[in-house]
């Protein structure tokens, strides 16, 4: 897999953060920027970052599957993660999930058959005060996701699938 | 990307509330005056400045920095709640080689939201703690460590990053002093044992988070197998108002040994759930007011210090104030300030199966007690909590727990074990009824869904 020179230029700045010898610590942001590029990580993709930054393969492996947020396997467009945690599921976290994959028909981890979401119940995202919380492709934190905003939110990414 | 702010939060409901009490950290913030020269108009990097002695200024010496700061009485806002300045002075002085600061920002202890706000709306104040730290230390090379799931706060941070070495408040020479001093920002990707300091430095380095026995300590042995001092966000927070002010005015604020504000993420049963600023040893009675009181019914627990901390019933929590030894005396830990509030209608075997489902989700496999034994306490929750629980689980939960305390590398084993003995300590009641009666004490039409 050969990267973009843009991507490779992504690469560099994140490689710049750390002393020379220590590239390795790039690692993670260089697995989420292809991510956030191709939607997943492939074992191409570690591969290539392993070459880029001089490690092997599998170090680069236990890091994509150490950390929950990497994408072993393509998911849908839209990746929805509805944070059911206890301070969550106080002020219906859990309803959230639920009512999200009624509406889209599939199971917690599921994806729609037209390849839009993917529905995946979370950890703690860190923003307990503003429950129900879920995060959008991993970058785009919302809050107070009631049913109404949940309708809403599912009508507009549906507008705005590829 | 598509345009969702619509669905995004403004911190309206969370910070910007005007309930705060004598607020340093979030005092004067509105959402959109995060900015530099905002910053700087509320008196922003004047602390930075008096240490390097500009506007005329005698300057302070890194061990008077250090004195101040242990002059304070600060103690860690992460968790642990360790004497700042003290942990400050294990660096070593003379050591040949690179010294590393890495503020832990990887907040994901649930019921917890503080340090997202402070590094979405006074960035700044953070950027200035970590180089008066980084001053007073000698050291020349920091990384903020940024949980993963706020990717739009870690882009807030590297702009915040931006202005200030456009300014000259970080980088080569900063402010034309002999101090030079680089700080950069690193994105996490989701991994709750990150927030324990070892396992964040192998995270820092490329590696799986799996932490590191202790000793060495980060303070002889850290990243790159370098001294490290690691604080968390709210604790740099802190240290420019201590050292504009002194640190004697900010142990004042309080309680002895509990001094200054802190920040409670008040979450769950409440009408108006948000981060509040006040003065340790605030009653918590007082606390609840302000977060709008109980929602939903009577008070019924709380946790006081994120999911980790035992939970304590209303009676006991109706008592006491707001601030580590208090909170540690009635048998629980003030941890990282999230105050997970729960009503009467609550079953707490149901919502002890959520957090035993989430340690043993998140426990990074690598000691025994805690890869077998947060499993373990998770499947005999579950038991109970759907109707296929033995009386003997009881006994066994405490057990189980007991075996992993102690026996581990890190605090996540402790984290796992201590809600459940708090639990089953104050109400074993909920349990037996569970086991008795094969459903829920509260009755299953008004427990959380």
């Amino acid at each position: 897999m050969n990267f973009s020179d843009d991507t490779l230029a992504l690469f560099a700045r994140e490689v710049a953060k750390y002393p020379p010898e220590h590239k390795q610590s790039a690692v993670m942001a260089c697995l989420a920027i292809v991510q956030h590029e191709q939607g997943h990580v492939s074992a191409e993709a570690e591969n290539a970052v392993a070459a880029y930054l001089g490690m092997a393969p599998i170090a680069v492996h236990e890091v994509t599957t150490f950390y929950n947020m990497y994408n072993q396997q393509p998911v849908g467009q839209f990746k929805l993660n509805v944070c059911t945690n206890l301070p969550c599921q106080l002020r219906d976290g859990q309803a959230a999930l639920d009512h999200v994959c009624k509406r889209l028909g599939v199971e917690p981890y599921g994806s729609t058959e037209d390849g839009v979401f993917t529905v995946q119940p979370s950890e703690c995202l860190g923003a307990c005060a503003d429950a129900p919380v879920m995060l959008v492709n991993d970058r785009q934190m919302l809050s107070f996701m009631g049913p109404e905003r949940l309708d809403e939110l599912l009508a507009t990414l549906k507008k705005a699938a590829a | 990307m598509i345009d969702l702010s619509k669905f995004q939060a403004t911190g309206r409901e969370t910070c910007f509330h005007g309930r705060h009490i004598g607020a340093q950290i979030y005092d004067g913030l509105d959402g959109s005056n995060w900015r530099l020269k905002e910053y700087v108009a509320r008196g922003g990097y004047q602390a930075l400045r008096k240490i390097l002695g500009q506007d005329g200024g005698a300057g302070m010496t890194p061990d008077q920095v250090v004195a101040e700061v242990k002059a304070s009485g600060l103690r860690g806002r992460g968790g642990a709640g360790f004497p700042t300045g003290l942990k400050w002075s294990f660096m070593p002085k003379n050591f040949n080689g690179p010294k590393y600061l890495v503020c832990n920002s990887d907040e994901g202890e649930p019921g917890t939201c503080k340090d997202r706000d402070i590094l979405a709306y006074n960035p700044h104040i953070v950027i200035e703690g970590m180089a008066i730290a980084a001053y007073a230390m000698g050291v020349a090379t920091a990384y903020n460590y940024i949980h993963g799931e706020i990717f739009e706060v870690y882009q807030r941070f590297e702009e915040a990053l931006d202005e200030a070495r456009a300014a000259g408040y970080l980088g080569d020479r900063i402010l034309g002093s002999g101090f030079s001093f680089q700080l950069h920002a690193f994105h996490g990707f989701g991994a709750y044992i990150c927030g324990e300091e070892t396992a964040l430095l192998e995270s820092l380095e490329g590696k799986k988070g799996q932490p590191r026995f202790k000793p060495p300590f980060p303070a002889s042995f850290g990243v790159y197998g370098k001294p490290t001092t690691i604080n968390n966000t709210e604790t740099f927070a802190a240290v420019p108002w201590i050292i504009r002010n002194g640190g004697a005015p900010y142990l004042e604020i309080g309680k002895p040994n509990n001094g200054g504000t802190k920040i409670f993420s008040v979450v769950g049963d409440v009408n108006a759930p948000g981060n509040y600023e006040i003065p340790l040893g605030t009653p918590f009675a007082k606390l609840l007011e302000l977060a709008g009181g109980v929602k939903g019914g009577a008070l019924k627990a709380v946790i006081p210090g994120g999911s980790s901390a035992p939970v304590l019933p209303a009676t006991l929590m109706m008592d006491i104030t707001m601030d580590y030894d208090a909170i540690a005396k009635a048998g629980s830990m003030l941890g990282s300030g999230a105050v997970i509030v729960m009503n009467d209608t609550r079953c707490m075997v149901k919502s002890l199966l959520r957090l035993s489902y989430f340690y043993q989700h998140e426990s990074c496999g690598q000691c025994t007690p805690c890869r077998e034994g947060t499993g373990w306490l998770w499947r005999m929750v579950d038991r109970i909590e759907h109707g296929k629980g033995r009386m003997e689980d009881i006994e066994l939960l405490g057990s189980v727990a007991d075996n992993i305390m102690g026996r581990t590398i890190c605090a996540l084993g402790d984290a796992a074990a201590m809600p459940v003995r708090g639990m089953i300590k104050h109400f074993r009641d909920e349990f037996v009824y569970h086991v008795e009666h094969k459903r829920c004490v509260v009755g299953t039409a008004v427990s959380h869904s």
